[in-house]
């Protein structure tokens, strides 16, 4: 049991959790016997055409790399915005997701599409850069343009047990985000345990998160069945205490259709149909769009395209 | 989450398209079933000398699958003569070696057809291909496995003992895992260097059938292996006739007491795996997601059609409405259906008559006023299937909280303390399994310690072992089968130089 200081600037969670921070223990093994159940789920015809375009419809579209250019990033927001440009049955994607300094490119690249821009910004990867330049960093990503804001929580501190000060930090970039969604990324291969990362999501949602996030996709152990399961069961207690749904985004190593498939199933059958939605279920993935494009493809004409017939970005 | 949703029907459409799981059916095309079977005797297949057959149903339908042989007492004596010639003149003194060659060549065989024998066992049985394909058969295989490695190491399983084989076995299986049983009693008998009479239940005789034609294609002499399908009298012959050594039978304890009346005084062994009315206890600090899944899996896998399936649910007063909001949450999710789509998680009660007793256990717990929870999902219109089914607000005196219903049906009472919440799970005729939910190490030992259950499981539920010995107490019945101790109820054991 963990109860949160609040101090003058409880103020910050207005509308989230209030009470005290009740973390359940979590047994890992039955957490991931159960995850694994769910992601082999047999997921065929129409089901499957549906999971498939959804799964679409869900993607952030990402890239996070020192050798962005505006180039890049123009190219993957035309992508974002006809996935297939053989198909226009293919909804465009729910959001590009890029650093900063990219965020005014895609915005441009964008215009009026309904799709979002997403920024990684508060000192991605690490988080540990001092606090008024994390925030600062939020706010220009914001006047540049974006919508979404996908920042890392402080592991540093969560490991050494101020949760206070993990608490702070993302009501604060809650705050600097403004009207932007705020997702908070908990880089679950750096915490350890299954408990730790129920922990960080209550935290993280108590603090005001509109979306918690799996990964940064920086290090190798990203977004798994049991980590899934696992934050989902903490948004379904959220939900449940507080009355407000919080997303979900799976992020790092998603790269197949049945992967994501697979997903769908343990978010559908965990948290209810309500969340499969792009306003609640988001995968952040580079190369995942790839395989889903192919897929439908394969189940339109009968046959697999060639990697090679798709659209680089 | 986002500020302006982009085509929101559209994605609730898919988001609806895709939960709904499009049927995903396992083909039944690998099976053939005939439309007769016979009973397998010296290793041909034959009809009953009176003639006599029963017809075997699809209890996901209700159609007729096969005719199969009913054997009369005629056919049960050729049967156990056939089994002691084997015995004398074929298989003991054939060596431990030979004895472990053909055991894991029967185990590989079952692997290789492997999805033949879970789409037969889930046709003429009920069970979701998931469990047939994922626990029956491999479970089946592994118990050939392990005692093939014991057949020729059984001195060293026994130190200081001579091992010797018995002679004729007996063994009766019920129909909620008809092949795992049949493997679970043919193995250690085979590796121990015993012959078999095996009587597989009357609403499940395809798998045992099959499973005859693999002992054949190994190379097991004939008569080490016969079957003799029939009810409840071909049953009772086979435990009365003289010329058995041993009884192995797993069912029901009302049969169980029969038998054992029926071999009382003979010198022939018996062990008994009989029923249960196992408890889970869930304590306040433990992972309660998990506890949930667990007592899901506990009660409604293979339809609770299981003997030691943690029927009751005590849980600790202070999570108690949480721990039965979430498990409504949680059975409102089970899929119920057609056994061979792999998304079912609950399939067909396995015959009408089993219907009918869960359903008049339901009956009286709702005319008692006890409170009663279904999800609300239609079943199939065809065949038989029984909802899952949470009864709460039980005193615990009311038949469902104390008798084996042998169905979907969780019996849910709450507990104040560690010492109440042994009390209550240990008020039972039975003593066969039981389930510690909780987070605290020393607790899980303090409970366990005072169970009076033949297995406890910490954190987990049913979990099978063929190395763990399994049986109950009690009402629940005598002996173990797996592990060196199930090895030793099919051996004549003496000290060495005794």
């Amino acid at each position: 049991m963990v109860t949160l200081a609040r101090d003058s600037r409880g103020a910050l969670l207005a509308g989230a959790h209030t009470g005290p921070l009740r973390v359940a223990p979590v047994d890992g093994l039955a957490l991931e016997e159960r995850a694994a159940r769910l992601m082999a789920r047999s997921v065929k015809r129409e089901s499957k055409q549906a999971g498939l375009l959804l799964a679409v419809a869900c993607t952030d579209l990402t890239t996070l790399e020192g050798a962005d250019t505006p180039g890049r990033v123009r190219a993957m927001c035309a992508r974002a915005l006809r996935p297939d440009p053989e198909d226009p049955g293919v909804p465009p994607v729910a959001a590009v997701c890029v650093y900063p300094e990219r965020v005014a490119d895609a915005r441009a690249a964008l215009g009026d599409a309904p799709v979002h821009v997403a920024s990684v910004a508060g000192g991605f990867p690490a988080g540990l850069t001092p606090l008024p330049d994390r925030l600062d960093e939020i706010r220009r990503a914001v006047a540049a343009g974006a919508d979404e804001i996908d920042i890392v929580l402080n592991r540093a501190a969560l490991l050494a047990g101020r949760l206070d000060v993990v608490a702070d930090e993302v009501a604060a970039a809650k705050e600097a985000a403004g009207h932007a969604h705020l997702k908070t990324i908990l880089e679950t291969g750096e915490l350890g345990s299954y408990e730790t990362v129920r922990l960080a999501a209550t935290v993280a949602m108590a603090a005001g998160s509109d979306v918690i996030k799996t990964s940064t996709g920086k290090l190798p152990l990203s977004a798994t069945g049991p980590v899934a399961l696992c934050m989902a069961e903490a948004i379904r207690d959220h939900a449940q205490q507080t009355g407000r749904p919080v997303g979900l985004k799976l992020a790092g190593g998603i790269r197949t259709a049945k992967q994501a498939l697979g997903f769908l199933a343990l978010v559908g059958e965990t948290l209810g149909v309500e969340w499969l939605h792009p306003d609640r279920l988001r995968f952040g993935a580079s190369s995942l769009l790839d395989d889903l494009v192919l897929q439908l493809r394969f189940r339109r004409t009968g046959r697999y395209a060639r990697p090679g017939d798709l659209p680089v970005h | 989450m986002t500020t302006t949703p982009s085509r929101p029907d559209a994605a609730a459409g898919l988001a609806r398209a895709f939960a709904e799981y499009a049927p995903s059916p396992e083909g039944r095309d690998i099976v053939a079933i005939r439309p007769r079977y016979g009973l397998v005797i010296d290793g041909r297949e034959r009809p009953a000398r009176e003639g006599r057959t029963f017809p075997t149903l699809e209890p996901a339908t209700g159609d007729v699958l096969a005719e199969v042989a009913e054997a009369g007492p005629a056919d049960v004596d050729d049967a156990v003569r056939a089994a002691r010639r084997a015995w004398e003149e074929r298989w003991r003194d054939l060596g431990g070696r030979t004895r472990a060659k053909l055991l894991f060549r029967l185990a590989r065989l079952l692997q290789d057809r492997a999805r033949e024998f879970a789409v037969l066992e889930t046709i003429d049985g009920g069970k979701p291909i998931r469990e047939s394909r994922d626990v029956d058969v491999p479970l089946a295989a592994a118990h050939l496995f392990h005692h093939a490695g014991w057949a020729d190491k059984l001195e060293y399983a026994m130190p200081g003992m001579r091992a010797r084989p018995l002679g004729v076995v007996a063994q009766v299986i019920p129909w909620n895992f008809p092949l795992l049983m049949a493997a679970w009693k043919i193995a250690p008998a085979l590796a121990c260097g015993n012959t078999v009479v095996l009587k597989p239940a009357e609403t499940t005789p395809l798998t045992a059938l099959l499973l005859a034609e693999l002992v054949d294609e190994a190379g097991v002499p004939p008569g080490v292996v016969n079957i003799l399908t029939g009810a409840g009298d071909t049953g009772a012959a086979l435990v009365a006739h003289p010329g058995i050594d041993k009884v192995a039978f797993t069912g029901s304890t009302e049969v169980g007491r029969a038998i054992r009346r029926a071999v009382a005084g003979r010198g022939v062994r018996l062990t008994l795996e009989l029923g249960g009315k196992g408890a889970h206890l869930v304590f306040e600090d433990a992972a309660l997601d998990q506890a949930v899944e667990g007592v899901v899996e506990g009660i409604f896998f293979n339809q609770g059609h299981v003997c030691c399936a943690g029927s009751r649910l005590l849980v600790q007063e202070s999570v108690a409405d949480e721990m039965l909001r979430r498990l409504r949450r949680r059975v409102d999710a089970l899929r119920v259906g057609d056994p061979l789509d792999k998304n079912t998680d609950v399939g067909a009660i396995n015959s009408a008559a089993q219907l009918a007793t869960i359903r008049a256990y339901v009956d009286e717990a709702v005319a008692a006023g006890c409170e009663v929870h279904q999800p609300a999902r239609p079943l199939p219109e065809r065949g038989w299937f029984h909802a899952p089914t949470i009864v709460s607000g039980l005193g615990g005196s009311e038949r469902i909280a104390r008798k084996e219903v042998f169905g979907p049906v969780l019996a849910v009472q709450t507990f104040r303390t560690e010492q109440e919440a042994v009390a209550k799970a240990n008020a039972t005729a039975y003593g066969l399994s039981a389930g510690v939910w909780t987070d605290k190490g020393a607790r899980i030992l303090w409970v366990a310690r005072r169970l009076r259950a033949g297995v406890v499981w910490a954190n987990t539920f049913n979990k099978f072992d063929p190395a763990s010995p399994f049986g109950g107490l009690r009402e629940s019945g005598v002996g173990r089968e797996g592990g060196r101790q199930g090895l030793a109820e099919y051996l004549d054991l003496a000290p060495v130089g005794g």
